[in-house]
This record gives C-alpha cells, structure tokens and sequence, in this order.
C-alpha cells in the first residue's frame, strides 16, 4: 500500500525541531531512521500530519565517553553501534544484540533513539538499557530532563516521553572490569522480530556471579526485569544447581503474554532455556 | 538546509552519478520515485514494508530498504540502483556467477540479492556460508532458489579472496 498525504520537515536545529513538535503536538510524528514508522505509514497503521524528519540535528550523532557513562546519540544508527570500538570496549552487551536486529539493510538506516522511543515490546535495545541501567535524555522547550530506563518503558509502545518532547540520547554506564554480559534471542528466522530474548549482565569473579541483570523481551507489554531469578543467581557459579535455581525463580516472576505461534507456556520454556545459556556464558 | 512543512518539496539526488532534481510528494517512498518518476524499474517493489528485500538500493554507499526511505530524505544524498552499478561493472561477477548457477528463476529477488551480496563482498569477504545466509537473510526468494544463490555469492567470495592472496 501507499503512504496517505503528509507535510514533511526538515529542522536543522534542536530548537527548531522541538518548536515544530510544540506547535503539531499529537498531530507530528519524529521522523529519525524511519524503519518502523514508515511501513506502519506505508500500511497506514498511522496518518500523522506532519512528519518532522530530525536527521538533519548533527547534535543527536556520536557515540562518545562522558564522565562514567557512554554516550550515543539517538540517531546513532545499528550498524554503527555494532561496529563501534567504544561500545564493544564500554557497552558490550548493546554490540552483542546489534547483530539480531533485522537485517544489514535497515540496520544501516534503523536507529538507537528510535528503537527505545517506539518501545516496541520485541525489541532488543530497551532491554539492553534496563539490563545495564541506561539513562534517557529526553530535549524539551525549556531544557532537557533524564529519565532511568526502569522509569521510560510505562506499556506497548508507550513511554515517558511527551508529544513534544525528543528523546536526544541514551547513556549506558561503563562496564566495570570482571563485568560480563550475554544477548540471546530466538527467532522463526534470522531477523526476525524475537519470539523472546534475554539482555544479561553481571560481574564474574573466577566463575562466581554478582550483581546479575537478566531483562527480557518478547514477553508481554515491555522488556521487564527478572529479579527474583538475578537474585537467585547472586553469589553462585553457573552449574546446573544454580541453573535450575534460576529457572524455577524466573517461573515465579514472568508471565510472557502468547503470541500467534507460542503459548505462554512454551516462552517461558523458552526464556528459561535462553536463561540457562546466559549465565553459562555470562560465567565463562 | 532546513525545509519548512510542505506536502511536495524541490529533491536533488545524485542517481548513478547524475544529479537529478524533481519535486516530489513527500509520502513517495524511494523506489517509488525511482520506477514512476525516473524510469528505473530494476529495483521492485514488494512487500513495501520492509521484509522482502526486492527493492534495495544504495544510499551514500550504504544498502538500505527503498520502500522504508522517503524519496524527499534522499535530497541531497548519492543513490545507486542496480542500474548504475550494472553498468559501471561493479556488479560483474556477481551477475555472472549467477548466471552460471542458475541463482534465478523469476527474477524478481535477483537486483535486491545482488545489491546485498555486493555489500557482503565489500564488507566482509571472509564470510562463511552460514554469514552469507545470515547476511542474505533479509532478501526473499520465492522459486526457494536460496541454495543456488549462496553457491554463487560463496564463489565470488572465494575467487576475491584469491584475488586478495595474490
């Protein structure tokens, strides 16, 4: 199908930008690697207005180190994160995941701020963030505001930004030596979107696991956190006890929604399967 | 340079090495533009939302989805179909090996395969069959012909890596 009529903008700068989201509100939609927006606007799922196309702001680029966190920029797009030293050396887990989003086409073109503004629940990057603890930065008229990844995902695809609000960045805190990290996914087909993942983090010391992260997608609204199953992993080294320990905690907290081709059942089998993965690799 | 709200807009494209201007509606996606307004019907449309892979194209040197790129986002921007990379030979081995394979049946898989095989070749000419599967992953081929389609990207690799010892 064809796209319905919208106007089009192209801001060259952030204030711009956010007059234009001011001024259309609920009416604008961003614009930035597009990889979501247009098909829904092709199949039209959606009929925004206005678009306002933000990939003329050089100032939402880069990926750099700030103080103890890695910085990217909200239009840093796939391919550049996945082939990015600083991410592999800083922020590891977010180059592990690149490789199961789509394909090399739309990586190329898809975005970070993109992925976590849309929310979509089987997406890998909001998951990547609540396992490392990210930050968001969000611009707005009068100055910009920052949000904890735990407090940004609220339901399907809807987050803690307003309508005219941007999101301009997201910082992941450096890994901290002795600190692992695993991205498991399974999908019908490479590149597709997950039947459900997991986004693991955790420090190991000659095999003993601390500070354990598991966040999942593909299970329901959002990413969500495991804790009961982090919690059950604290401390221990990953042999088959502590995996079936896991395993049995991660049944009492997920609750994965089905999808057309996977009861509920069958992802948590599945997620607990992935799990078991994770901390085997996680301790190695 | 910044551009107001507007409905239809003045785009200049580099397209196969030819700047090009033409005022566009801003809901055309690329490949569109491509095949109505420019006569360049190699690259097809398929699924248009993403899946398919049939209309790849390449923007400032990257591949990308044709039908997820709005014709008005590549102003400014150096687009190469499988036209323009035909012709400038770039595509010469790849054409011909699947020829020799037999790596097409109907046809309508084969601009997108190669757009993304060249990317493959540039970028990674170590690759594995497993790589080339996984790379070539996002571009459908319905006569199922994906076996002959490796065969052929797994020889060019090969004879480039040949290239590259000697």
């Amino acid at each position: 199908m064809k796209a319905p009529s919208f106007a089009y903008a192209r801001p060259q700068s952030l204030g711009e930008a956010l007059a234009l989201l001011g001024k259309h509100r609920d009416a604008a939609r961003v614009l930035a690697g597009g990889q979501s927006l247009i098909p829904s606007l092709n199949m039209r799922l959606s009929s925004p207005e206005l678009l306002v196309d933000i990939n003329g702001l050089a100032e939402l680029g880069g990926i750099r180190v700030q103080g103890d966190a890695l910085r990217i920029g909200a239009l840093a797009r796939h391919r550049e994160i996945g082939r990015s030293t600083e991410v592999a050396r800083h922020a590891p887990l977010l180059a592990q995941a690149v490789p199961h989003i789509a394909h090399v086409a739309i990586r190329n073109a898809g975005t970070l701020g993109g992925s976590l503004a849309l929310a979509d629940p089987a997406a890998e990057y909001p998951a990547c963030a609540l396992a490392l603890d990210a930050t968001l930065v969000i611009a707005h008229a009068d100055g910009e505001r920052r949000v904890a990844a735990r407090d940004f995902f609220k339901g399907l695809y809807t987050t803690a930004l307003g309508a005219q609000e941007l999101l301009i960045a997201a910082e992941f805190p450096l890994a901290k030596p002795g600190y692992r990290s695993a991205f498991l996914e399974l999908a019908r087909r490479h590149g597709d979107y997950a039947i459900v993942g997991v986004a693991a983090h955790a420090r190991a010391d000659y095999g003993r696991l601390s500070d354990v992260r598991f966040a999942y997608f593909g299970v329901g609204a959002t990413a969500v956190r495991a804790l009961r199953a982090a919690a059950a992993a604290e401390g221990k080294a990953a042999d088959a006890r502590t995996v079936v320990a896991v395993q049995a905690a991660l049944g009492e907290e997920l609750d994965p929604s089905p999808d057309l081709y996977h009861s509920a059942a069958a992802k948590l089998h599945l997620a607990r399967v992935l799990t078991g993965r994770a901390l085997v690799e996680l301790a190695q | 340079m910044s551009r107001a709200p507007a409905t239809e807009l003045d785009t200049t494209i580099v397209l196969n090495g030819k700047s090009v201007t033409r005022r566009v509606p801003a809901r055309q996606h690329l490949v569109d533009f491509l095949r109505e307004e420019m006569g360049l019907t190699g690259s097809h449309v398929g699924c248009e939302h993403g899946v398919c892979g049939a209309c790849t194209v390449r923007v400032d040197g990257e591949i990308v989805r044709g039908c997820l790129m709005l014709a008005v986002q590549a102003d400014g921007r150096r687009v190469d179909t499988i036209e323009g990379l035909s012709d400038s030979g770039e595509l010469a081995a790849l054409q011909s090996a699947f020829h020799e394979r037999n790596a097409l049946q109907c046809g309508f898989c084969t601009p997108g395969m190669l757009m993304a095989a060249l990317d493959l070749a540039e970028n990674h000419p170590d690759a594995t069959r497993e790589q080339i599967r996984a790379h070539l992953s996002g571009n459908y081929c319905r006569c199922t012909g994906y076996q002959a389609i490796v065969d052929a990207v797994e020889a060019v690799l090969e004879a480039r890596r040949q290239e590259g010892k000697r």
